[in-house]
């Protein structure tokens, strides 16, 4: 048994590559668990980012600074009374969160958090991540249908006409960005020609090409790659039914949309479903256009100096969330009745600080001995937390756009999709093939 | 730890996606309900595109995916959806070409027999090791390659089917 958790250790690959069932079952569950806090973590974020958006303070009772409120809130929906409408189809009602989950859940199979950091590396890694969260539509379709209502009726209705309106925009963006794994042109900002011209569709393949190309594809053929990248960026708010895209589920116009009808734990699934897709969305922008794993000037500020003074960042960052934590901890009221939340911020605070000086220390052993696992180590810390700064970005992207744009009307929704992405996706896939050509 | 790949292409895997299949199929045709019968075919789609990987052919399960399970049945979720199924339900399930129906299955169960019979000379005795990790190279060299013409004008025909349709929906041109 050892032997067997051992023996994957040493190596270079994914556990598929490695064909390691054993590591790749823990990758699987620490992938899960990981998304699962991060989805935790984000319903926090959100609704305090949001209330400060609009100058109010946000959960603030349960635990300081309301940091227990997502616990409370999974504890109140466990415990809530499951309904299942009389004239609902049953089986039907009761597999469409299953299937939302299902689909959100199972393309981080594929999602690259370093070069051998994946659960797999599907050499048609992006195509399947695209299907399958294709998938996702299907339960969110069911569920409007099987409530046997008219407002959830109406929400899958138009989520499943905006999903496919979306989905071809985004496909051709995500289509331009493999071909420039295969365009090894010179370009703009581009390095010079390096491979025998073939591209590639695993997710790791499309970043290492990055690597080899010394160009984020963001950069690349400047402005092309913008370019698709903003038709993605856009697709894949539409994709997840955020808003200003969240027609779906339009409470002013349909109670809830397509969930009216559920409660209790089967909301909390779509939920659930719904901030998992994001952060998958997100990590196929980041793995096609921001370099994956990759740190900032990996070329341009190269050296083990440099590699040192970047493996620091993601000590500093937990010891700048403790900071945070500690100056809350400080101006906290100073009565008898705020004594266990202090206590326990400050806990919180303790518990940054340690993981930030653990990182820390990892960093700082990596560069002081010449120990093959610390280096190691080290090595991981780095291309996750590269990965995860950057989906960071975005999932707070999703909050300000929620706090800032209005609701789209739906013929203005499809006029956009099929009228104005459609077309420049397609535009900026043949000047790509052009360029890509030409230089 | 052995490092050649074990393969893929388990018989029980195979049985298990078959019998997915089939039954898939057969709750299609069985069901009274289109939406139900619209979520069986989805569920036969995603065991042909597992054959399809055991087949080692990922990019043409992807695209299976994406394309049919993802695509298409959406548009048939969305149409059935809008149709009144009170009416359908209380319709009869089956018309009356049953005896051409009869016909053509007969003849499909004479073909599967007739293959499974001589199955050692149709086929080769050993799958051929196709490369899995260039699939989708080898698919788009023959279809801009060797196939071009056959591709373009499928495509065409495609065309053609939208700005009929097109042409058919809108009152106004």
């Amino acid at each position: 048994m050892l032997n067997a958790l051992m023996s994957y250790l040493g190596s270079n690959v994914t556990p598929g590559e490695a064909n390691n069932q054993l590591w790749a079952l823990i990758y699987v569950l620490i992938i899960f668990a990981g998304v699962s806090v991060a989805v935790v973590a984000m319903n926090w974020l959100e609704r305090k980012a949001l209330a400060h958006f609009q100058v109010r303070l946000g959960p603030m009772r349960v635990g300081p600074h309301g940091l227990l409120q997502p616990i409370a809130d999974a504890v109140k929906l466990l415990l809530k009374e499951d309904i299942i409408p009389a004239e609902a189809d049953k089986f039907v009602f009761w597999i469409a969160p299953l299937i939302g989950l299902l689909a959100a859940f199972t393309v981080y199979t594929v999602v690259p958090f370093g070069p051998s950091q994946a659960v797999s590396d599907m050499n048609i890694g992006i195509l399947f991540m695209l299907g399958v969260s294709s998938l996702a539509v299907l339960g969110i379709v069911m569920a409007g249908w099987a409530s046997n209502s008219h407002y959830p009726l109406i929400g899958a209705l138009r989520s499943s006409a905006q999903m496919v309106s979306y989905e071809v925009a985004m496909g051709m963006a995500v289509v331009s960005a493999v071909l420039m794994t295969s365009l090894h042109g010179t370009g703009l900002y581009g390095a010079s020609s390096l491979s025998d011209g073939t591209g590639t569709l695993s997710m790791i393949g499309i970043v290492q090409a990055q690597q080899e190309q010394q160009v984020w594809f963001l950069f690349k053929f400047f402005p092309l790659g913008l370019i698709a990248f903003v038709i993605f960026a856009i697709a894949m708010v539409a994709e997840t039914n955020r808003a200003p895209f969240d027609l779906p589920e339009a409470e002013s116009e349909l109670t809830a949309g397509f969930h009216t009808e559920y409660s209790g734990l089967r909301w909390s699934l779509f939920m659930l479903a719904e901030y998992a897709a994001m952060i998958a969305v997100s990590s196929i922008a980041v793995t096609l256009w921001l370099g994956g794993w990759m740190r900032p000037f990996p070329h341009w500020l190269s050296g083990s100096v440099w590699d040192f003074i970047f493996s620091l960042f993601p000590g500093l960052t937990f010891l700048g969330l403790a900071a945070i934590a500690v100056r809350g901890t400080l101006r906290m009221p100073k009565h008898n009745y705020f004594r266990v939340q202090t206590i326990g911020l400050g806990a919180f605070a303790l518990v940054l600080g340690g993981i930030g000086l653990l990182l820390l220390a990892i960093a700082i052993g990596a560069r002081a001995s010449s120990s093959e696992a610390i280096a190691r180590a080290a090595d991981s810390m780095n291309n996750i937390y590269w990965f995860m700064i950057k989906i960071a970005v975005f999932m707070y992207l999703f909050i300000w756009y929620r706090a800032t744009w209005p609701r789209y009307r739906f013929d203005q929704l499809m006029k956009v999709g099929w009228k104005v992405m459609l077309p420049i996706s397609l535009g900026v896939l043949i000047v790509t093939a052009i360029v890509g050509v030409i230089a | 730890m052995n490092p050649a790949m074990t393969p893929v292409a388990t018989p029980f895997f195979f049985y298990l996606l078959s019998g997915l299949a089939i039954l898939g199929g057969l709750l299609v045709i069985t069901r009274r309900n289109a939406v139900h019968s619209a979520l069986a075919l989805i569920v036969t789609l995603l065991a042909v595109a597992g054959l399809y990987l055991m087949l080692y052919a990922p990019f043409v399960a992807g695209v299976q995916i994406i394309v049919y399970a993802g695509g298409i049945m959406v548009l048939f979720l969305f149409v059935i959806m809008l149709v009144n199924l009170e009416r359908t339900i209380r319709e009869r399930q089956f018309n009356r070409i049953w005896p051409v129906g009869l016909v053509a299955g007969c003849a499909l169960l004479a073909l599967f027999l007739g293959v499974y019979a001589k199955g050692k000379s149709l086929f080769p005795e050993q799958a051929r090791g196709l490369a899995e990790g260039n699939n989708t190279q080898q698919i788009g060299e023959m279809l801009y390659g060797n196939y071009m013409f056959a591709f373009e004008i499928a495509s065409l025909l495609l065309l053609v089917a939208i700005l009929g349709a097109v042409i058919m929906a809108k009152k106004r041109i």
